[in-house]
């Protein structure tokens, strides 16, 4: 039987993996600091949960208090700075987005990371009224996640190409992109009526033919350098069309046929 | 919408003359000052610019998804290709971060060669900003001179790890080499001949030059405000008045033992960022002249011990059995930190560059967000050039000192 290959998340995953091993946590520690005590105090119900996680405070909130906290934040406790803000795709475990909001004071040289989750499909509110450099951040987090932020003043992609469909840091996307990403640059340089002649585009660097044995030696026996060993197996070189791209295989690169 | 292709191309500036009068052109991204791969959309009014639009992405290799597709040695020499006028920086970051969620510090001989590399590497970018930012506004000389110190600064760090560009001289728990001999005293000499060379070489072109501070006076100005809401970071943030260094405010590494002082600048413009990057680099040599001695009073021990997340060294994995089964493990699986989520910011070059690393307890990152601080820094282009002219547009560009392997990741 095949191995079951969960759709939901398709990223690296470790190969061994011990039933009996629990990860431990990152210890979490009650807030004990005069400054982020303060932070707390002033934040009042809009926090739900505080926690100092390696010398940084934590609070996690209601998506719908972003603009809120974050207020409160750079008004009353002078977070003047957003240094960055994403998300973290959970969709596969919890069907929701985890945002934060990294802040920054400058005069007491404190962090804060504001952490709240929203539901696939929900939008959140734009804060970039408050922190100019939201507006990259909120763009890219669109761009990568497909995150609608509410009054954005220019909600577009920004990394990728206007025209591209799917977002590429979706634990679904794959690391070689998709089968869209795979056609896009065909059909946009030379149109969609030549994929048949062109093909997809690979996106593996690490593809080797197996019957090369000039470039790669075998595991396990060894075969004479440039011996044929494909057992009139057919060969599936990597395909370049003639007219339109140059051939590498051939023409500009050299292979030896003799070992120097 | 046109339908684009090789017969029938697109063109961005269709509307080349509007009826506002205002014309439409596309700065890059292939243009020689754009620093790489910035596209700027600019609506001109005549030669004032009406409206910028900065357009990034045409570097996009997609490093934040690789690394939740590698393990978290495999990823260090990835952030190589971030920053790639200042790698060290980059490597240190990323591994400073993991250290964080996994609690190991580096050993000391470690620690002073990271930060000596950090300095290096400060001195190589800052060198490559005055010599490329004099180029686009017009002085040439500088360049050659700045880049020949340069050359020299690239020489040590090829003589530590062999590479010139990508380094990754940095490991998760310390470094892998120890100095080669007579390196220390060759970097003594760097710092000498660049001390030098800032003040009688690069400072005597530039300081004083009427052209250049015609150019750079009251180019560009960013107020503190406005500067800390666009998430400007390093000497953008020292340049508008605001004195923040990460190195002094959340010291890490040995920075914290060590004496130099964070230059400044009340003018809030180009010139005042440039005369902060030629402060800077006497102060990066005057950090790395420091560690030279402290150097001689480490032990030798070059990686932090922690057999669950670290190698052991060479020595006992060829000799013992227990450090070899350990050394297999992490090279095959990767190390499992903890779960947790970590935010470590560090002072590279052009600012405050942060990872922020999510793991869930597994080999590989669950989430790892890249905060590159020249990202921010294209980001405020939009306002910044609004209401300049089209000569200041390079000068605006060349301030702010970006690098597209970090903008677009």
């Amino acid at each position: 039987m095949r191995k079951y290959v969960p759709k939901d998340n398709v990223q690296g995953k470790a190969y061994y993996t011990d039933r009996f091993w629990v990860a431990p946590r990152v210890p979490r520690s009650e807030v004990e600091d005069a400054h982020f005590a303060a932070v707390v105090t002033a934040l009042g119900d809009l926090a739900k949960e505080t926690y100092v996680e390696i010398g940084q405070l934590v609070v996690h909130i209601d998506a719908t208090n972003n603009v809120a906290v974050l207020k409160t934040l750079k008004e009353e406790c002078g977070y003047t700075q957003c240094s960055e803000q994403s998300a973290v795709d959970y969709l596969a475990k919890d069907g929701e987005f985890e945002l934060f909001y990294q802040l920054l004071n400058v005069n007491e040289a404190k962090r804060v990371r504001v952490v709240c989750r929203i539901k696939k499909g929900e939008a959140i509110e734009s804060v970039t009224s408050l922190f100019k450099s939201a507006n990259f951040a909120e763009r890219e987090m669109f761009d990568m996640f497909g995150i609608k932020v509410n009054n954005h003043p220019f909600l577009k992609r920004i990394i990728m190409p206007d025209d591209w469909e799917g977002h590429p840091l979706l634990k679904t996307y794959p690391l070689h992109g998709d089968e869209f990403a795979s056609w896009y640059e065909v059909d946009k340089i030379f149109g969609k009526e030549y994929r048949d002649i062109i093909g997809p585009e690979n996106r593996d660097p690490a593809k080797v033919d197996r019957h090369d044995t000039k470039r790669f030696s075998r595991v396990g026996y060894e075969v004479p350098f440039g011996a044929d060993i494909s057992e009139g197996e057919k060969e599936q070189p990597v395909e370049y069309s003639e007219t339109f791209l140059v051939d590498y295989n051939k023409k500009a690169s050299k292979q030896l046929d003799e070992r120097r | 919408m046109q339908v684009a292709n090789k017969l029938t191309p697109f063109f961005e500036n269709l509307n080349f003359e509007r009826d506002d009068n205002t014309m439409v052109i596309n700065f890059g991204p292939q243009h020689p000052s754009a620093h790489g791969q910035l596209r700027l959309v600019l609506e001109l009014d005549g030669e004032q610019v009406v409206k910028a639009y900065p357009d990034i992405g045409y570097l996009h290799r997609g490093i934040e998804k690789m690394a939740e597709n590698m393990t978290y040695n495999e990823f260090l020499p990835t952030t190589d290709r971030l920053d790639y006028i200042a790698s060290t920086s980059n490597n240190y970051a990323y591994a400073l971060a993991v250290e964080k969620l996994i609690g190991v510090e580096a050993p000391r001989r470690a620690q002073v060669i990271r930060t000596m590399l950090l300095e290096l590497n400060r001195v190589i970018s800052h060198l490559f900003f005055v010599a490329t930012h004099a180029l686009d506004v017009g002085a040439m000389s500088v360049f050659l001179y700045a880049f020949r110190e340069r050359e020299f600064a690239m020489d040590l760090m090829e003589d530590y790890c062999g590479a010139r560009l990508t380094h990754s001289a940095v490991r998760i728990g310390g470094v892998p080499l120890d100095l080669p001999e007579g390196w220390l005293e060759n970097a003594a000499a760097f710092c000498d001949k660049v001390d030098y060379e800032i003040e009688h070489t690069y400072g005597a072109l530039l300081n004083e030059n009427r052209i250049w501070k015609m150019r750079l006076e009251d180019v560009g100005v960013i107020s503190a405000e406005d500067a800390l809401s666009w998430g400007c970071t390093g000497p953008m943030l020292r340049g508008s008045g605001v004195q923040y260094d990460i190195r002094k405010e959340e010291p890490y590494e040995l920075y914290s033992e060590l004496d130099f002082d964070i230059p400044v600048s009340e003018r809030c413009d180009s010139y005042g960022r440039f005369r902060l990057y030629m402060e800077e680099m006497k102060q990066s040599t005057r950090i790395i002249r420091q560690l030279i001695p402290m150097y001689a009073e480490t032990e030798p021990q070059l990686m932090a011990h922690a057999p669950q997340y670290i190698s052991a060294p060479k020595e006992e994995i060829m000799t013992q059995n227990y450090a070899l089964m350990q050394h297999f493990v992490l090279v095959t699986q990767g190390m499992r930190p903890p779960k947790g989520e970590v935010y470590v910011p560090t002072e590279s070059p052009k600012g405050e560059l942060g990872f922020y690393i999510k793991s869930e307890g597994e080999p590989y990152a669950y989430r790892l967000k890249c905060r590159a601080p020249s990202f921010f820094h294209t980001g405020l282009l939009q306002e910044l050039l609004v209401g300049t002219y089209i000569a200041d547009v390079v000068t605006i560009i060349g301030t702010t000192n970006i690098v597209f392997g970090e903008v677009d990741r």
